[in-house]
């Protein structure tokens, strides 16, 4: 009977840990939420719109970040900052995530094309905003890794796949939005290809963990190609008349 | 009591003395390679570092370290020839990641760590010399003698074992060089005396052991996994198929089977092209360049879709010079556009080796064509010594993109970009010919329109009066690319240019003529800031424009080489207000690297020098009040000794044309020269010392800083156009002069000390010390700001200050 006891309250001991624990980071992906909220207002210039699309601030208040960091970064996994994810990768600043996912202007029955799933948070973000995610990672732990913590998060609606991703995925092409995480020395020919007229690409440029800036590559529906350089933050280099 | 001194003892402390300078060269080398170059003056400083902690241990133990003097040198041996490997294995072991230093506050902590870890072998070399300074009171100047011909020779040497083997094989031979010390060392002093001798001999022989058979396995390098080669190797079937190393860089030639390197740096987004096979080749982990499959013109087509193509639209290229050619993509660039005579200027012989012979064949035999002359110089040699002309001059990409933005190399010196560099690019032009610049487009906008602005100067210095008229700026969203010429620009060129432009969806920046609506129509910036910039540079406003850019774009000169220096100090709060919400990058890291490095060196002299002397106090010193006019006055040339050593360093780059060989020559001759400056002040000193016993030697030295200041353009032309030999010659002839006068000021503050107030002769070790150890990054700092002109000037106004507080009054 004492043993019966013992052993139910651990098992509710623990119950409760996990749920704190749950509680815990909700709360913490709640504030990185308003952070992030309020760097935007303050910083707005790079939009075309002047918030963030609330949807996109949903998603990251509802994706657990948390589960595609490497267990020794967990406790910073709300913070504002990119983290390692090994292979020399990082996770993207939570900020940077929000403002690329936003110039997407995805819709529901998009499908998505992403360059270097990395982590696999962008694509887990990617999922609950749009039908289908594609998504190429050509570093085989971190493919494995990456689809592994999508399907046990429920994110079914991202297929992945190992290799390079320089050419797309032809299978599945056109498609309506192209999200490359993965720097190159240019934009692969084949992805422009790819890319529906009205569609919309993004890339980051600069290093691992200092992004310089971001790349928004606008398919006109005529076929016309043309590209944004957008700086994250508000800051107008030249002063006086300017 | 007078001790016998032998040779065989003083062979050993040479020993011991090239073995520590080498491994201090061997440093800077290996971190240029696991992490990034900007750590070079941060080596010097923990080398010195070592020194500083040796002299304030010695002095608290020196009673106990002297009684027991073979057995303290044989374990500072044992102790050295131990840490040499172990603490760079350790440091390797410490995840430090000077890309996040910005992000994580625990990077200062791994950075401190390594800069502690990595003194340990300093620490242990300075004790072995610094007791031998003790224990042979009445040998001193053929003690310091042995020490600095040992420290000559060590930084001859290790250039000589960078070009023989790689530099993580080269711990071994240091090990060797350690136990050979200790051998003679046992023969010559303990086998008469002691019967231990076989102990000591046992343990030197199981470092040896361990050291040429474990050592090899163990001591690989752990490259960041941040440095492009390493995230380039984790491609599956991505292996490295050859590595060359030399004191210029560890050069790695990658092949990934099924994911092939395609390098096409600014390519247009309107290219349906593909590229052709490639092959990368990594500097030193990074600096990724490849060598490109060239069968047939057509194969290489891409080539004409990159802005640099611009100035083959404009006219027929029969004479064209590529600077920094390196694996070759320019001069592909400039055949696939039928250039008739194409002249290719590459430093580093080992790439060229790449091209022109081990992958001669896959690269198309490119650098053996008839039409292509390679020349393996320095660019600024070569064109200094080079009375040619061309119709093109190309100058693209000279760094990688990654480390460009990451501000990576701010504090590298670079005398590409300089006014005067520009200057002689523009002589080599003929009447109508080009010299083209491509460079990385960061936003904001930094790099173009510091070219813009150094350009624009040489043009009015030139005499010309509108520059407007001689400069076309292009850009695509990665890359940019200016044009200019000495004579003005015809419309037939315009034309040409506008057509370039339209057929590539390439953004035009800048032409004689152009209207604001013209730019920023196919890669939309907010503005058109590259456009509004040069239009203020080439407006009367133009000084007003860099004063207030928010960017340090005022051009770089050979004076103050810091090209990918950006930071301005006024604009630092407001960065710092947006790191927060995704503005870090606008922060240039590798400065920032150096100011923590400076705090540290700060921090660790205090706390590991200045602080046991104080707390030890009494053990030293006794009753006696300290004497801090004494103290003020090592303190300054602790200061300025640096300072006038890392200004040569710098300058020197420019005449012997790489970091390392400016480190090893200026250091060597720096090092001999004030050992005999120090020998010959003996003969100043026999009579009673006073002030204008160091007068003299600082008036010389300030007379011969203010001639260099004067005329070191002068100088570094002349030289720059002598051969390899003179140029060495020439630099030592220049150098040991001011070193011999340098030599003089510490040894005579030290005599007066021990005529007046021995007691304080640690102390004077302790401060100078500390002094050393932050000058050596103090002075990088000063030379960003003011220039090599400005840290001279700090130097000269040192000493001339130093020469007031000279220690003549009894307390």
């Amino acid at each position: 009977m004492i043993k019966k006891s013992a052993f139910l309250i651990a098992l509710l001991l623990l119950f409760c840990s996990t749920s704190l624990a749950e509680q815990d980071y909700q709360q913490q992906r709640d504030h990185l939420v308003q952070r992030i909220k309020d760097n935007v207002a303050l910083n707005n210039d790079y939009l075309l719109s002047e918030h963030i699309d609330a949807r996109v601030l949903d998603v990251i208040r509802f994706v657990p970040r948390h589960e595609f960091v490497p267990q020794k970064y967990r406790k910073h996994a709300y913070k504002n900052r990119p983290l390692p994810i090994g292979f020399g990768q990082t996770i993207s600043q939570p900020v940077i995530v929000a403002i690329m996912t936003d110039l997407l202007q995805l819709k529901q029955k998009n499908h998505v094309l992403e360059i270097g799933t990395g982590s696999g948070y962008q694509a887990a973000v990617l999922a609950r905003l749009v039908d289908k995610v594609y998504s190429i990672e050509i570093v085989e732990e971190l493919f494995e890794r990456s689809s592994r913590d999508l399907k046990r998060l429920g994110f079914d609606n991202v297929a992945t796949r190992s290799g390079d991703g320089y050419f797309g995925w032809p299978e599945q092409a056109p498609f309506d939005r192209i999200i490359v995480t993965a720097a190159n020395s240019h934009i692969p020919p084949s992805l422009i290809k790819q890319l529906k007229p009205g569609g919309r690409m993004v890339l980051p440029v600069g290093g691992k963990f200092l992004l310089q800036h971001l790349v928004l590559v606008i398919k006109d529906v005529e076929g016309n190609v043309t590209t944004q350089q957008l700086l994250p933050v508000k800051f107008v280099p030249l002063t006086g008349q300017h | 009591m007078s001790r016998n001194l032998s040779l065989a003892y003083l062979i050993t402390l040479a020993l011991i003395s090239a073995t520590a300078l080498a491994y201090e060269v061997l440093l800077m080398r290996l971190f240029s390679i696991i992490q990034w170059h900007h750590f070079a003056y941060m080596i010097i400083s923990l080398a010195l570092l070592g020194y500083g902690i040796s002299g304030t241990f010695l002095a608290l133990n020196k009673d106990w370290l002297t009684r027991h003097f073979p057995v303290a040198i044989l374990s500072n041996m044992v102790l050295l020839a131990v840490s040499l490997p172990v603490c760079f294995l350790v440091v390797q072991q410490i995840p430090f990641n000077p890309a996040e230093i910005l992000w994580d506050p625990a990077q200062l902590g791994y950075l401190f760590a390594s800069y502690i870890t990595l003194a340990l072998p300093f620490f242990f070399a300075a004790s072995i010399i610094g007791l031998s300074f003790y224990y042979f009171k009445q040998h001193v100047t053929s003690i310091y003698a042995a020490d600095l011909l040992g420290a000559g020779i060590g930084s001859i040497g290790i250039i000589v074992l960078l070009y023989l083997f790689f530099p993580e094989n080269i711990f071994t031979v240091l090990i060797l060089l350690v136990s050979l010390a200790a051998g003679i060392f046992i023969l010559a002093t303990i086998s008469k005396h002691e019967t231990s001798s076989w102990v000591w001999a046992s343990i030197f022989s199981l470092i040896i052991v361990t050291a040429c058979l474990l050592l090899p396995n163990v001591n690989s390098l752990l490259i960041s996994p941040y440095k492009s080669q390493s995230q380039y190797l984790t491609i599956p079937t991505t292996k490295i198929i050859e590595q060359h190393s030399s004191p210029l860089g560890l050069i790695s030639v990658i092949e990934s089977k099924n994911t092939p390197l395609r390098n096409a740096p600014g390519l247009s987004i309107r290219a349906d092209v593909v590229i052709p096979e490639q092959l990368a080749v990594f500097s030193d982990a990074d600096h990724l360049s490849a060598i490109t499959q060239f069968e047939t013109n057509n194969k290489i087509s891409y080539l004409d879709q990159t802005t640099s193509a611009l100035p083959y639209h404009l006219k027929a290229m029969n004479k064209v010079l590529i600077l920094g050619a390196g694996t070759g993509s320019d001069v592909l660039q400039a055949r696939f556009h039928n250039g008739r005579q194409i002249d290719a200027v590459e430093q580093n012989p080992q790439i060229i080796k790449l091209i022109k012979k081990n992958y001669a064949d896959f690269a198309g035999d490119l650098y053996s064509k008839p039409n292509v002359n390679l020349f393996n110089k320095e660019i600024r040699a070569f064109i200094s010594g080079s009375d040619s002309t061309y119709d093109l001059v190309n100058l693209s990409l000279m760094d990688s993109f990654g480390n460009s933005s990451a501000g990576l190399y701010s504090m590298a010196e670079n005398y590409l970009y300089t006014t005067q560099a520009v200057q002689q690019y523009l002589q080599h032009l003929t009447a109508d010919g080009y010299l083209s610049l491509t460079r990385w487009i960061k936003l904001p906008p930094r790099d173009m329109p510091k070219i813009m602005a150094t350009v624009i100067q040489v043009l009015t210095n030139n005499g010309i009066t509108k520059p407007a008229q001689h400069i076309m700026v292009i850009r695509n969203w990665q890359t940019s690319t200016l044009l200019v010429k000495n004579s003005e620009i015809t419309a037939k060129e315009i034309e040409l240019l506008k057509q370039f432009c339209t057929q590539r969806n390439f953004d035009l920046v800048y032409y004689p003529g152009i209207s604001e609506t013209e730019t920023n129509q196919f890669h939309i910036m907010k503005q058109p800031y590259l456009f509004q910039s040069i239009s203020e540079l080439l407006s009367p406003q133009s000084d007003e424009f860099i004063k207030n850019y928010k960017f340090n774009i005022q051009p770089s000169t050979d004076d103050k080489p810091y090209f990918a220096q950006f930071l301005k100090w006024k604009t630092l709060p407001e960065m710092v207000s947006l790191i927060d919400s995704g503005g870090l990058f606008l922060l240039e890291s590798g400065y920032l690297i150096l100011i923590v490095s400076l705090l540290q060196a700060i921090l660790a002299s205090v706390l590991l020098i200045a602080i046991p002397l104080w707390l030890w106090k009494k053990k030293l010193v006794g009753e006696s009040k300290i004497n801090k006019q004494g103290l003020s006055y090592f303190f300054c040339l602790g200061l300025a000794f640096l300072f006038v050593e890392i200004a040569f360093i710098q300058r020197f780059i420019l005449i012997l044309h790489h970091p390392i060989f400016a480190i090893t020559t200026v250091l060597c001759t720096f090092l001999i020269s004030a050992g005999l400056g120090s020998y010959f002040s003996k003969r100043l000193a026999n009579h009673s010392l006073n002030r204008l016993t160091i007068f003299w030697p600082i008036a010389a030295l300030t007379v011969l800083c203010i001639a260099y200041i004067l005329g070191f353009e002068w100088i570094s032309h002349v030289i720059l156009q002598q051969g390899d030999i003179s140029r060495y010659v020439l630099s030592v002839l220049l150098i040991a002069p001011l070193g011999f006068c340098m030599g003089m000021p510490f040894p005579l503050g030290l005599m007066q000390l021990s005529r007046t107030m021995p007691e304080m002769i640690p102390w004077a070790w302790g401060v100078n010390g500390c002094a050393s150890v932050i000058s050596a990054i103090l002075a990088v700092i000063i030379a960003m700001e003011f220039g090599f002109s400005g840290l001279i000037t700090a130097a000269v106004l040192l000493y001339c200050f130093s020469v007031m507080l000279f220690p003549t009054q009894m307390r």
